[in-house]
């Protein structure tokens, strides 16, 4: 489903990301750990071309959208990325941030654009804020707006990029319901995060970057019982507390 | 010695005051079209500014320096005099409005850059993982909060581009100040004349102003 092949990425002279091989399966649920700077968001924001990587192919349902003309806006309509900063539309009420992007860009009807927008919002639990600014909202509600917002996309690849880590603790676990809720739907799900629990809740696999490298991988009850190289035992043994 | 505010001239301007009408209306519809130009040259100039591709900051660039560090008059003598040299020659109008527009439009520029540069730059990121384009994302997304910031510098700059289409006096352009100019010097009742002149430029610029306060006040509510 997304591939990326050789992928190189840097930042002036220093190497964020350093010859990444990845295949995410439809359907999986991979999980992205690591230390900050270790380039885990670069490598999520390369998925989609949010970063253009210096080398390498990143090949999305076996387009390769690292190629020149290649037709990345339409391959994003199905890739949906989810923010740390929620990067909700503060001129836009919920429901017009939910309708925006489908109306114009895949051009849904505005009235089935609509219905299926307050279906997602009845999902993540905010129907009653439909009319609402994201100004008047909590973090924890403008971060589930935001996940309904890329639902409506309808995707079939759903990125988050640290998704919990703006918000104060007591909203994480909101948040985190949403999340859990999706991954049971088939959604193929690529999460960078540092909730322990919920990668070993819903992961198929966890990945574990340290520098820019794909340091360890594997099914979440080996990563956390059994992790092979001494930089994941140090990091989940200053995480895991 | 009479003074140079005594009844009889007012009386005389009140004779002709078609005259002035019509100046009114000519610095109107300069200043109207001015302003179209101006805004028209300065979302695209300060889109342009504001991109990720070299070129169209060049372009920017030479644009916005070459027009704010050289003086309006020059520019409008240049379009008058200059242009018929190659072969253009542009009614007086046009020429008012062609430059009046062009000066102001390095102006808007600036400001619609600052306001899309203020713009937290996850919003572009937000559409563009959506699938817009970079010019969609910029007109559905980015603009429209944009917008909200510059209001008050761009209502300034309207008011000054009234102000400066009083340039076309110098060309002849039939405008109010150019109207007020000749009647005055060929009835050399000046007083009562550029009296006159100034509270019909106030009368369109107070009001603008005005505007331009009250969206800032606004703008300092909402945060």
């Amino acid at each position: 489903m997304i591939r990326l092949e050789g992928v190189n990425k840097f930042f002036g002279h220093h190497h964020v990301l350093k010859n990444i091989n990845l295949n995410v399966k439809s359907g999986e649920k991979l999980v992205i750990i690591g230390p900050s700077g270790s380039g885990k968001s670069t490598l999520i924001r390369s998925a989609n071309l949010l970063e253009k990587p210096t080398s390498g192919k990143v090949i999305v349902n076996g387009v390769d959208i690292t190629a020149p003309k290649a037709p990345v806006a339409k391959v994003r309509q199905s890739v949906a990325m989810v923010f740390q900063q929620f990067n909700l539309y503060p001129h836009k009420t919920v429901l017009e941030n939910l309708t925006l992007a489908p109306v114009l860009i895949k051009g849904v009807p505005k009235a089935e654009a609509e219905e299926s927008a307050k279906a997602f919002l009845e999902r993540v639990g905010l129907t009653a804020k439909a009319n609402a600014y994201p100004s008047q909202l909590s973090g924890g509600q403008q971060q589930r707006v935001a996940i309904a917002r890329a639902l409506n996309m309808k995707p079939q690849i759903m990125l988050f990029d640290e998704p919990t880590s703006a918000l104060d603790p007591e909203m994480i676990q909101e948040v985190l319901d949403v999340m859990v809720d999706l991954a049971h739907g088939g959604i193929t799900m690529v999460v960078v995060t540092h909730e322990m629990g919920f990668a070993r809740q819903v992961a198929d696999r966890v990945i574990f970057m340290d520098e820019g490298e794909i340091i360890e991988q594997g099914p979440p009850e080996h990563f956390f019982v059994n992790p092979t190289h001494e930089r994941t035992k140090l990091f989940l043994s200053r995480i895991l507390r | 010695m009479v003074s140079p505010f005594a009844w009889f001239k007012w009386q005389a301007l009140i004779r002709d005051w078609s005259v002035f009408g019509q100046g009114f209306a000519n610095t109107l519809l300069a200043a109207a079209l001015a302003l179209a130009l101006a805004l028209g040259l300065g979302i695209v100039f300060g889109v342009f500014g504001a991109a990720p591709v070299k070129l169209t900051r060049v372009l920017n660039r030479i644009y916005v320096e070459f027009i704010q560090n050289t003086p309006l008059v020059i520019q409008v003598f240049f379009l008058y005099n200059g242009l018929p040299h190659l072969g253009v020659m542009l009614p007086v109008l046009v020429v008012g409005v062609l430059g009046v527009g062009v000066y102001h439009g390095a102006y808007i520029a600036e400001v619609v850059r600052a306001g899309i540069q203020s713009i937290h730059r996850g919003q572009l990121e937000a559409g563009l993982s959506q699938g817009f384009s970079y010019v969609g994302a910029m007109r559905h997304i980015i603009l429209p909060q944009a917008a909200r910031v510059v209001l008050p510098p761009l209502t300034n700059q309207a008011v000054s581009l009234v102000k400066n289409t009083s340039v076309l006096a110098l060309i002849a352009g039939g405008d109010l100040m150019y109207h007020a100019d000749s009647w005055s010097s060929d009835t050399l009742y000046y007083g009562p004349a550029y009296v006159l002149v100034g509270v019909l430029y106030l009368i369109i610029c107070y009001p603008l102003a005005t505007l331009a306060r009250n969206l800032e006040r606004r703008a300092g509510v909402s945060g």
